[in-house]
């Protein structure tokens, strides 16, 4: 008896160890990983697509550009995500692992900008700065001040050594680590933006260039804080030498608190970031698997939901959260885009 | 004699610096007590005065008048037409007519004062109350955020700001007219999450919570007391033994995000389990709570004496009736106690969970163990990092709602085991 009650027993457990570790595949809400820079608007265009029609809220995680493409990437399945949100484009490189991987058909949506700013607490002194002293201070080789043709590592300890005309204090900024669109775009747009055409780089190739220009300095004057953005907000608050790289919803967020760097003369304002006049603009993404449509319910409604007017219309939304809204045409052909999924070739990225 | 004398001169000069040391050293023990007291001061203080008003909502009550005509709607029960139907409409009639001074020209105005969800509240209410189209009611609908955290924050700048002065002015007259008030946050305690924070609740994070712990406790507590029980009774005393004894210690010192990583690479990966489901973050978290449990069901076993064994054999009580009969009984507070401690260590784990993916926006509260879900501390940690001002005070409420879990599990744990244990 005791033998047939364990035998049982046995059984049972194994048969729930096999059921735990054979999932039902079928999933009915959408999976949605990437940017952080993203996660705040696709976050409130999935609340509503879930309070406004009838499939379920969509899951969002916040995992970074990088984080996001790799995971989208690695496979057709459920247990791989639906869509993922970008604040910078796909990479080729990222184009081929999803072939590769079999995700053959994706949509790619440019769904508006956003400008990456470089403030402070208000109780500092404002930085008015051109890209070129921006990398003067953050590169990790930059042009010795004696000879301007050759690289050093980095020897300016203040803000005031490289011009007089900046404030006199400790160069130290915080920003995002190198998995976030917005270092990557901050790297590209501001940093390489300021290093391109100083005279020690010049007759360099284009990759030798692009690492230099690219490559932060180590010493402790850039602080790499996490994904988080708003940890950033509260160590400006806090530290009135201290300066933070983040996106721009985030300062208008946190206006009564923060204040912009002027970059080029250009102070970060909406309507100069849409008008690509800022000179550190990107553009945000987000990723159609096209493998999922169908299989998932509510995909292809919520890329609709996504770029529909009410959404990222000039009233919509989307625009009170802080995204900066793309002109009237291009939201015509995202629509377009929405209901006909043409499919990204590898051309259209390089 | 003089030896003697000089010794106790001796003593009787070294007995006030002798005194004086044991008052330093009690000094130094009181100090300790307060630097530690004072810390967790600081912390209630900070957390609670950020996180009380969290409590709070801030709701408009006012007579609307549900005007077919007005929201393009004539029957409330055909679904089609409740889904095009404009619910914006009556609110924003209503609000005008209570707000002093306001016209049709101040539409954009005043439509920020209202949550941007309400039309969707309205929109249930008339379908739970289809008969209610074409009369007048009186309705409750939720303020907008930026009206919320005004209100409570009356007189600091920084929460203010997303009012322009005329809305502040009309928001402090409603609140004199008893139009806008303040009351007891329900939809905290009974919604998921949300991009608002007037609309955001716990629910969706304490079932994802629950359900967590049940599949730790479900497997970590029969393994755990298991292996502890053959470890204690039936392994024999060998080099093997010895060696799973240390490891078992070792897995307790292992920093918990070691867990979450072999969780990704073992449950997910390799197994193909969905991300973020709860079913995932209760193995992951039993792995972490195991050697808890062991360790502590060790010592439980260990401390029955032996005498009970003894005259349990002395009547004839084979091995395993030795065990079940009598040292489990009397061991199981111990190993209740210790499991529960286990439990309330992983109820507050984050770390691990944010590998498998449970860091994610999930609005819709988990309805079993393979939907997507989050937990309490992970919920802390979305919250605390997003943007929106009210979202600190709703991150301060959710850490007092874990902490009150916590404390009260820990509490279990001492009732347990002032009322089971037993003195021999």
């Amino acid at each position: 008896m005791i033998k047939l009650k364990t035998a049982l027993t046995t059984v049972a457990l194994a048969g729930s160890i096999a059921a735990v570790s054979t999932p039902a595949m079928a999933r009915e809400t959408i999976s949605i990983v990437g940017s952080s820079t993203v996660y705040p608007f696709a976050t409130v265009v999935a609340e509503r697509f879930g309070v406004n029609t009838d499939f379920p809220t969509p899951k969002l995680e916040s995992t970074g550009s990088g984080g996001g493409l790799k995971l989208f990437c690695a496979g057709i399945g459920t247990q791989h995500p639906d869509i993922t949100n970008a604040s910078r484009r796909m990479k080729t490189s990222e184009y081929d692992l999803c072939q590769k991987n079999g995700v053959k058909e994706i949509t790619e949506f440019r769904i508006g900008s956003d400008g990456i700013v470089i403030a402070s607490s208000q109780d500092a002194e404002n930085l008015d700065i051109t890209l070129e002293q921006l990398f003067l201070a953050l590169g990790k080789e930059v042009p010795s001040p004696d000879d301007e043709t050759k690289l050093v590592a980095n020897p300016y300890e203040k803000w005031s050594d490289i011009d007089s005309s900046l404030p006199n204090v400790a160069i130290r900024v915080m920003g995002p680590p190198p998995t976030s669109g917005t270092r990557d775009s901050f790297n590209e747009l501001a940093l390489q933006g300021g290093c391109e055409d100083l005279p020690a780089v010049a007759n360099m190739s284009e990759d030798d260039m692009e690492s230099v220009c690219q490559s932060v300095r180590e010493d402790g004057a850039f602080i790499e804080a996490g994904e988080n953005d708003n940890l950033i907000v509260q160590k400006l608050i806090d530290d009135s030498g201290l300066y933070g790289v983040f996106g721009y919803s985030f300062l208008e967020e946190n206006s009564d608190r923060l204040q912009a760097a002027t970059l080029n003369g250009m102070v970060p304002t909406a309507e100069a970031i849409a008008a690509d006049e800022y000179p550190v603009a990107r553009s945000l993404f987000f990723y159609v698997k096209k493998a999922h449509v169908g299989v998932v319910p509510g995909i292809a409604e919520y890329a609709e939901f996504f770029v529909s007017p009410s959404a990222m219309g000039k009233n919509g939304y989307l625009k009170d959260v802080g995204l900066i809204v793309p002109p009237r045409d291009a939201l015509m052909e995202l629509q377009d885009k929405a209901s006909n999924m043409p499919s990204l070739t590898k051309e259209e990225l390089m | 004699m003089t030896d003697q004398r000089s010794q106790a001169e001796i003593v009787r000069q070294s007995l006030k610096r002798r005194y004086r040391k044991e008052r330093r050293f009690r000094a130094y023990g009181i100090l300790a007590i307060a630097i530690a007291l004072s810390a967790l001061v600081v912390l209630f203080t900070d957390i609670i005065g950020k996180g009380y008003t969290g409590f709070t909502k801030t709701t408009i009550t006012m007579e609307v008048n549900l005007d077919g005509e007005m929201m393009y709607l004539d029957d409330a029960t055909d679904e089609k037409q409740m889904k095009m139907a404009d619910f914006v409409e009556p609110l924003l009639q209503a609000l005008i007519k209570q707000v002093p001074g306001a016209t049709e020209e101040n539409r954009e105005a005043v439509r920020d004062l209202l949550n941007p969800y309400a039309s969707n509240e309205l929109r249930e209410m008339l379908q739970a109350n289809p008969d209610w189209l074409g009369t007048t009611q009186t309705l409750t609908v939720l303020a907008h955020t930026d009206v919320d955290v005004y209100a409570k924050h009356a007189g600091d700048s920084a929460y203010s700001i997303k009012l322009s002065e005329r809305q502040q002015q009309w928001v402090d007259q409603l609140i004199e007219k008893g139009v806008v008030q303040t009351s007891f946050n329900d939809v905290f305690f009974t919604s998921g999450d949300s991009r608002d924070p007037s609309r955001a609740g716990i629910l969706g994070a304490v079932v994802g919570s629950l359900l967590t712990m049940i599949v730790t406790l479900v497997l970590s507590f029969p393994i755990g007391v298991a292996a502890a029980i053959y470890l204690e009774e039936f392994a024999p005393q060998n080099k093997l033994t010895d060696f799973i004894e240390v490891n078992i210690n070792n897995l307790a010192a292992v920093p918990s995000i070691i867990f979450g990583l072999l969780g990704l690479a073992v449950f997910i990966n390799l197994f193909g389990m969905p991300r973020s489901v709860p079913v995932v973050g209760g193995l992951v978290l039993t792995l972490m709570t195991l050697p808890t449990i062991i360790i502590s069901s060790r010592a439980a076993i260990k401390s029955v004496p032996p005498s009970i064994r003894e005259a349990a054999e002395g009547i004839g009580a084979s091995k395993m009736q030795v065990v079940l009969h009598h040292v489990l009984p009397l061991a199981m507070p111990g190993m209740l106690t210790g499991s529960i401690i286990g439990m309330a260590q992983a109820l507050g784990e984050t770390a691990p969970l944010l590998l498998i993916g449970m860091v994610a926006f999930i609005v819709d509260v988990p309805g079993g163990f393979f939907e997507s879900a989050t937990v309490l501390p992970v919920q802390v940690f979305l919250w605390a990092g997003s943007p929106e001002l009210a979202f600190i005070e709703r991150a301060s409420a959710a850490i007092m709602v874990l902490l009150a879990f916590l404390v009260s599990m820990n509490a279990l744990a001492i009732g347990l085991r002032k009322r089971l244990e037993r003195r021999w």
